[in-house]
């Protein structure tokens, strides 16, 4: 029917055309219907006019922040020798046979140009007061100093660019290319331009904007990374430029460290930081200095959340699996034996976990928690260990039964029943927590991790989600940066009054005396102080410690866990068993063995070429002054 | 449909996979240069793309490196630090570029300067051991030498043979070494499931190099 019309067709579509041409020539006759103010989007002026419009600018140039472990991103805490990543999607993290050479690596100019843009605008922006002004420059140029030092320690030296580029589109864009600055003139301006700001920013009074105190301390971390690695760059000459993007001259050191020490001394100084003391137990007390967010004078800065609503999943993701309050995920974070063993024993000596008297016999414990006992309070406020509690309840890693002849019973389901020799009645034989081989979301290394982890119900519920926030700068590290600073000085009696405060808040009962403040005194410190904050990586870096105890040998655990130079290239567990033998002195008793999770099969590699990652073809396509870094 | 589709629409407009072979190995007067897998890279450029990017050819353990391209002229680097070796300057191009001009399958050696070499390798077994007797000859000296740190014997249940894949290896560090008439010898482990043989090669680790230098892989019967 519809092909017959032809002429009717022809007269419709003829109807539009000539609607079209008449709606062409009326439908403007008012200009101002072109040139609208758009109702979804503010302009600059708008912007530049309003406090509370720059600050929301601002807030999003915070949220850009980049942090390579943290709370929103766990996975990468497992892929050092802190912990075991008991989730299947991450055990690649224990099975490569090296790092990549682009691992953390970083080239993000975008949020570096609009650092640069907010920067120049607010240098001419007349309609804020000069109060506002002043503070909102200060803190972008802290943000973009956080930003190149992030560059830095990551990619060597980078084109220091602080000003937004304009390409002029004549075809030519090399007046564009920058080439890399020198690593040290990187820090340098970290340093120098939080030096300049720091007077107009406030002292205290927020945690999550920057702060006098959070600028003091940016130039006490830099600076610190900095005159490590003038100092134990030293070790790896192949690991430097020629021209200096990589590798600072070592005669650089000693002023590096000084100014490490002194912006450390002038947090210290400011008095509105503490170390967080107020809990009488001490495990708790450490605990709480990441999840007390209402009285806590340790934070420095952190990346908060509850902020319009804003929570992170990493309590659902981490909660022991016999708490989890969703029926998913929980328990993906097994702090590494490695870890757990290098807390000391309160006499500020180390040893292993007794798992063996010195014939090679299993030890027998009453108590799951006796192995660990008369360790460094720090222990029990980082990891949950084997029999204690958390939210109140207790949660239940043990591996199975031993038997007399050494053979186990056991299940491969969380809470598992099976029937005991010369018994007919089921019983459980493995704890609802695990441990269990290839068993994901539970303690299948026999810890879950305690820090950070939200003790308030719901905290684990996907439509609520946890609160706790971020710490990126706090006291105690601090003190540790001044202490190791010091130390670098041959300030030892300096070096051991900071650390000191750091251990005996930590519920240490002895000092350390100056003399036994060394290297790996200072290593170890932050090592267990600072442990799942995002310092791993940075500091075995500096220290060019990386490629030497992730050497891609696989070795044994240590017997020394106090020793810097220690192999640690793959992560251990603990397995907890209970001893069946009725009518021994030893049944029902605690024994433990150490082991090596299934899916732990190759040893960590950093080679030469991870200590600056690699710069991609397409960054050195667009601008051809980029060198390469060296080893890769 | 869909299937009928995707079995014959890609006809046109695809390149014909590369054929050209090049191949060779890492030499030192004809001699190839051992080294782990995976660790050493050459890298290929061809000029004359609008993007530059390099293909990326590894070397295996026996030194010798494989790849197949279309016909073109490449440019044939070794990265800075790459290998156990220094580089050599090529008459050509009068730098450490190795030019490769491709018009058909090649065979390449690409002559280098190692610090070491390992001469007069001997590996065998008895009483459960794998004992290796050799001589180190030092190739570089003057100002660009380097000294010895250490000299592993590896034992691998497979080929692969470094300290990524050794059940078992026994060092000499440089204060106890001589370079002549070395001699390194190291129990066997038990291995599961059993074998009755195993794979076992001598490695150098150069002060100051990242790369070790490895002997030919030797399979050894118990």
């Amino acid at each position: 029917m519809c092909h017959s019309n032809k002429p009717e067709r022809t007269m419709k579509n003829l109807k539009y055309i000539y609607l079209v041409i008449f709606l062409a020539f009326t439908g403007c006759s008012n200009d101002e219907f072109l040139n609208r103010e758009p109702t979804d989007i503010l302009g600059g002026d708008q912007v530049w006019a309003n406090d509370d419009l720059v600050f929301s600018v601002m807030a999003d140039l915070y949220n850009r922040l980049p942090d390579y472990q943290g709370l929103e991103n766990w996975w990468e805490y497992a892929s050092f020798d802190e912990t075991f990543a008991s989730n299947a999607g991450d055990y690649w993290r224990h099975q490569n046979q090296e790092y990549g050479y682009g691992d953390w690596g970083m080239w993000d100019y975008g949020l570096i140009r609009d650092l640069n843009l907010f920067i120049q605008k607010c240098e001419v922006a007349t309609e804020i007061s000069t109060e506002s002004k002043t503070r909102f420059l200060a803190e972008a140029k802290f943000i973009r100093a956080m930003v190149y030092f992030e560059h830095v320690k990551r990619m060597g030296g980078v084109p220091l660019i602080l000003e937004p580029l304009e390409y002029d589109y004549s075809g030519d864009p090399t007046y564009l290319q920058y080439p890399r600055a020198k690593e040290h003139e990187v820090y340098d301006f970290v340093i120098a331009e939080m030096e300049a700001v720091k007077d107009d920013l406030p002292n205290g009074s927020t945690r999550s904007r920057a702060t006098k105190g959070a600028a003091l301390a940016l130039i006490s971390r830099a600076a610190l990374y900095a005159g490590s690695i003038a100092n134990y760059g030293q070790l790896t000459p192949e690991v430097s430029l020629p021209g200096g993007e990589v590798g600072i001259p070592a005669a650089m050191a000693a002023g590096y460290y000084a100014a490490a020490l002194k912006a450390s001394e002038e947090v210290i100084a400011l008095g509105t930081y503490e170390l967080y003391d107020q809990d009488p137990n001490k495990s708790e007390n450490y605990s709480n200095i990441f999840l007390n967010k209402s009285s806590n004078n340790e934070i420095i800065m952190a990346k908060d959340f509850l902020v319009q609503g804003r929570t992170h999943g990493f309590t659902i993701d981490n909660i022991p699996r016999s708490l989890r309050e969703e029926n998913t995920s929980g328990g993906k974070m097994n702090p590494s034996l490695n870890l757990i063993q290098s807390y000391e024993l309160l006499d500020n000596t180390f040893a292993e976990l007794p798992t063996m008297d010195a014939s090679g016999n299993p030890l027998y414990y009453d108590d799951p928690m006796d192995i660990f006992a008369g360790r460094d309070p720090r222990l029990l406020g980082t990891v949950i260990v084997p029999g204690s509690s958390f939210r109140g309840k207790e949660v239940d890693i043990w591996a199975g039964y031993k038997l007399e002849d050494g053979s186990v019973i056991s299940s491969g389901q969380l809470g598992g029943q099976a029937q005991l020799p010369g018994s007919d009645t089921s019983v459980q034989v493995v704890g609802f927590d695990g441990p269990i081989d290839q068993l994901e979301w539970s303690a299948q290394n026999g810890f879950y991790l305690r820090k950070y982890v939200d003790t308030s119900v719901g905290s684990g519920q996907r439509g609520t989600g946890s609160a706790v926030w971020l710490v990126r700068f706090r006291y105690a590290e601090i003190l540790l940066n001044a202490a190791e600073a010091a130390y670098e000085l041959d300030q030892l009696e300096k070096a051991a009054e900071y650390m000191n405060q750091v251990r005996r808040r930590a519920g240490f009962p002895i000092d350390l005396t100056p003399g036994e403040i060394d290297f790996d005194r200072i290593v170890h410190e932050r090592k267990v102080e600072l442990a799942f904050e995002n310092h791993i990586l940075w500091d075995k870096k500096r220290w060019r410690l990386a490629h030497r105890i992730w050497n891609g040998v696989t070795t044994d655990l240590t017997n020394n866990p106090g020793n810097a130079l220690a192999v640690s290239t793959r992560v251990f567990g603990l397995k907890p068993f209970k001893y069946y033998e009725p009518g021994s002195p030893n049944n029902g008793k605690w024994l433990f063995e150490e082991f090596v999770p299934a899916p732990v099969f190759n040893a960590h590699r950093f080679r030469l070429g991870n200590y600056y990652s690699w710069i991609g073809d397409n960054v050195r396509n667009n601008n051809p002054k980029i060198v390469r870094n060296p080893n890769q | 449909m869909g299937i009928a589709a995707s079995l014959v629409s890609c006809n046109y407009d695809n390149y014909e996979e590369p054929s050209f072979q090049l191949d060779g190995r890492i030499v030192y007067q004809g001699e190839p240069i051992g080294v782990s897998y995976n660790d050493v890279y050459i890298e290929l450029w061809e000029s004359g793309w609008q993007r530059l990017g390099n293909i990326g050819v590894a070397v295996d353990q026996d030194g010798s490196y494989s790849s197949l391209l279309f016909k073109g002229d490449y440019k044939m680097i070794i990265p800075n630090n790459q290998g156990p070796f220094r580089k050599i300057t090529n008459d050509q191009s009068g730098n450490d570029t190795i030019p490769v001009n491709l018009t058909g399958s090649r065979t390449m050696d690409i002559e280098v300067m190692p610090y070491y070499m390992i001469r007069n390798t001997n590996i065998s077994s008895g009483n459960s051991q794998v004992t290796a007797t050799f001589d180190l000859e030092q190739i570089i000296t003057g100002d660009d030498a380097k000294d010895i740190q250490e000299v592993f014997l590896y034992v691998s249940k497979t080929s692969f043979v470094d300290n990524r894949t050794s059940i078992a290896n026994t060092t000499i560090g440089v204060e106890d070494l001589e370079l002549s008439s070395i001699s390194l010898a190291v129990t066997i482990p038990e291995i599961v499931p059993t074998q009755n043989y195993v794979y076992a090669r001598i490695g150098v680790r150069i002060d100051g190099v990242e790369d070790m230098i490895f002997s030919e892989i030797v399979k050894v019967d118990l």
